[in-house]
């Protein structure tokens, strides 16, 4: 295996509305130039270029073509897509640094959220023959996932709520967040249910954004960056389709995805893609994550943009590293409804 | 400046074949009848599943369970959606019917949340003109199974799923001064900073070079045909009859061609290099749209030399 390691991130700030087009361009062209120009690149320096994002949030075919041309696509360009989070288009990176092809990838994805009604939107990811047709939407679905939790005993609405306000007061030193701010439980508790059991705070915030993430093999890593976030360990698990027909409480994928990981170790911070509340807490449960730190971004719940979200996980957690703040970091992200498919990245850092 | 926005609404009526399996269990939903499959674990499957979700080996052996169940999770809604089983307020569960060993999701009709828990017995509420759908089980409510009159019929093997989704599609701030030039009658394209070529429309990023365009640049309203085709299949919406010209237009000035009609002469004239001039519709027609142009028709210049235009291609 080829050594691997992210040497660079940029995301555009979480923000509700953005003016730009549903194809990205507009919030793409300053994080490529963020990225590229903190790491002395141009875009001949890129070997191969993959992406995340969905054409049922732009609505309209094809968008991700049209986000090409925020990179300047002439000469042209080794390129890829995933119609789904870009974490995954890191993970298809890795692959292709793997095969000895190229050196250098810049991994990005873009959602605008607002354009459509969200949570009818994600309602296209469920089972087109007996789940779909009935509408239910993305809200719906958490809120049944959360109520089997509660109903168990697996967790509780103080918990849930613990959650999101340890999420918002992480979320102030990170100037990309959306949501932000010290708010007590108590206050959170007394608020409304928006799906019961789910309260506004348990829900990740509908944002609009970006990200892009560099990937380097060895010594060309070495090259760019001082401390090098070092991938040792990349996997992802599916969980079955059927959403009555496996334990909601739980997540085998993930738990499956971090053993092929190569999770053995504690890590001192974590990073898990989780769009509600109880979804971090059926997390660290399948991870196991006593003592580490998790989302000191504020993570999703502060700022949830589509088909970035997860890859926005594995750059906070390297820049964790790369700060010289952890050693050895977890990103975790997710995508279908209710934690269905999860992705386990590990990094390190060498001294 | 506001940049413009309109509402995008797609509709699309998806229709899936729907295999052996899920077409015995939807149509014994029409039929008022639910049926499950067994796994190689002995676990009854509802919906049915077509490979067992352990061993993947194919499912066969199909087993009748009740139109009533007990709740194992549910959430509630309080502003019901276009397309979702109820109008008022209602919960979704997942509902584990009498002998099966997994859970549907369906709506159940109670007045508020106070009306559901987690282990309630539930029943189906059968629709009263089934079609062959999800949609067959009108909902699930509070109460314990009723005989129910079978139906009999064809098997449903297909079953379409209308989608219908609404946007907000906004134009980008390069797009938005075009559009706003077209309502006068100008043509705006904008200049590259770095390789000096002018697009029209405008774009938020230069396909070559990742950066957006800036500087305006006013266009005339003639130019050169660079390739075209000439359409002779009739389709749905059609506005013109066939033979009709489909072509790009370079304009004199800009670097990309757009496509547009060449009409006012035969199609069989139309040639690449052929010069062109817009036809606008009346003025007061004019909005923020290239269809302002009603076509282009022969200028009556002699044809541009091959080299103005061959790097346009």
């Amino acid at each position: 295996m080829r050594d691997v390691a992210v040497v660079g991130f940029a995301q555009a700030p979480a923000v509700r509305e953005t003016h730009g087009t549903t194809n990205g361009v507009e919030m793409l062209v300053p994080v490529f130039h963020e990225v590229l120009g903190a790491l002395g690149l141009t875009k001949s320096d890129i070997g191969f270029w993959c992406s995340g994002s969905s054409d049922y949030v732009a609505g309209r075919a094809f968008s991700f073509i049209a986000a090409v041309d925020a990179i300047g696509a002439f000469p042209p360009i080794n390129e890829s897509h995933v119609e789904a989070d870009a974490a995954w288009a890191c993970y298809e990176a890795w692959v292709k640094i793997q095969t000895g092809e190229v050196d250098v990838a810049l991994v990005y994805g873009f959602g605008k959220s607002s354009a459509g009604k969200l949570r009818r939107v994600m309602t296209m990811q469920l089972d087109p023959y007996t789940v779909a047709p009935l509408w239910p939407d993305s809200l719906s679905v958490a809120g049944l996932q959360a109520r089997a939790g509660l109903d168990r005993g697996a967790w509780t609405e103080q918990q849930m709520a613990e959650v999101a306000a340890r999420s918002r007061a992480d979320a102030k030193s990170n100037p990309r967040a959306q949501v932000k701010g010290d708010v007590s439980v108590e206050d959170l508790l007394a608020r409304p249910y928006l799906a019961d059991p789910l309260r506004r705070h348990d829900c990740a915030p509908i944002t609009d954004g970006a990200a892009a993430l560099v990937l380097a093999a060895g010594d060309r890593a070495r090259e760019l960056a001082e401390r090098p976030a070092w991938i040792t360990g990349i996997a992802h698990r599916v969980d079955s389709a059927n959403l009555g027909g496996r334990d909601l409480t739980a997540s085998p994928s993930t738990a499956g995805a971090a053993k092929a990981a190569g999770l053995d170790h504690k890590v001192d911070v974590a990073e898990l893609h989780a769009p509600f509340t109880h979804q971090e807490l059926v997390l660290r449960g399948a991870l196991g994550l006593n003592g580490s730190r998790i989302n000191p971004s504020g993570g999703a719940l502060c700022g949830n943009p589509m088909f970035s979200a997860g890859l926005i996980r594995i750059g906070e957690a390297a820049r964790q590293i790369s700060s010289g703040q952890a050693d050895r970091a977890l990103a975790h992200a997710t995508s279908g409804p209710a934690l269905q498919h999860n992705l386990v990245c590990l990094m390190e850092g060498r001294d | 400046m506001t940049s413009l926005s309109a509402p995008l609404n797609v509709e699309f009526d998806y229709t899936r074949s729907l295999g052996p399996v899920l077409g015995r269990f939807i149509t014994g939903l029409r039929d008022r009848r639910i049926e499950g499959i067994r796994g190689d674990d002995g676990r009854v499957h509802v919906p049915p599943v077509e490979y067992d979700p352990v061993t993947a080996r194919k499912l066969t052996e199909w087993v009748e369970v009740a139109a009533a169940g007990t709740v194992r999770t549910w959430t509630w809604v309080s502003e019901p959606d276009e397309g979702q089983p109820l109008t008022r307020p209602f919960a979704w569960a997942l509902i584990q019917l009498d002998g099966a060993d997994t859970s549907m999701l369906h709506a159940v009709d109670v007045p508020s949340p106070d009306d559901i828990r987690t282990g309630m017995r539930v029943r189906v509420r059968w629709a009263a003109d089934p079609v062959g759908s999800m949609h067959d089980i009108a909902c699930f409510e509070p109460g314990e199974a009723v005989e129910a009159q079978a139906g009999q019929g064809e098997a449903v093997t297909m079953v379409t799923t209308p989608v219908r989704l609404a946007y907000t599609h906004s134009a980008s701030a390069e797009e938005t001064r075009y559009l706003d030039g077209l309502r006068e009658g100008r043509l705006l394209g904008q200049r590259c900073p770095v390789c000096r070529k002018v697009y029209i429309p405008p774009r938020g990023a230069c396909p070559t070079d990742g950066v957006p365009t800036v500087d305006e640049v006013e266009l005339p309203d003639h130019g050169t045909v660079t390739t075209f085709c000439i359409v002779n299949v009739p389709f749905l919406g059609q506005r013109i009859a066939p033979p009709y010209v489909a072509a790009y237009v370079l304009l004199d000035g800009a670097d990309i061609a757009f496509q547009h009609l060449i009409l006012g002469c035969d199609a069989s004239s139309v040639r690449m290099g052929m010069r062109v001039e817009a036809v606008w519709r009346p003025r007061e027609e004019w909005q923020q749209s290239l269809a302002n142009i009603d076509h282009f028709e022969p200028s009556g210049e002699p044809d541009a030399p091959f080299e103005t235009y061959s790097q346009h291609l």
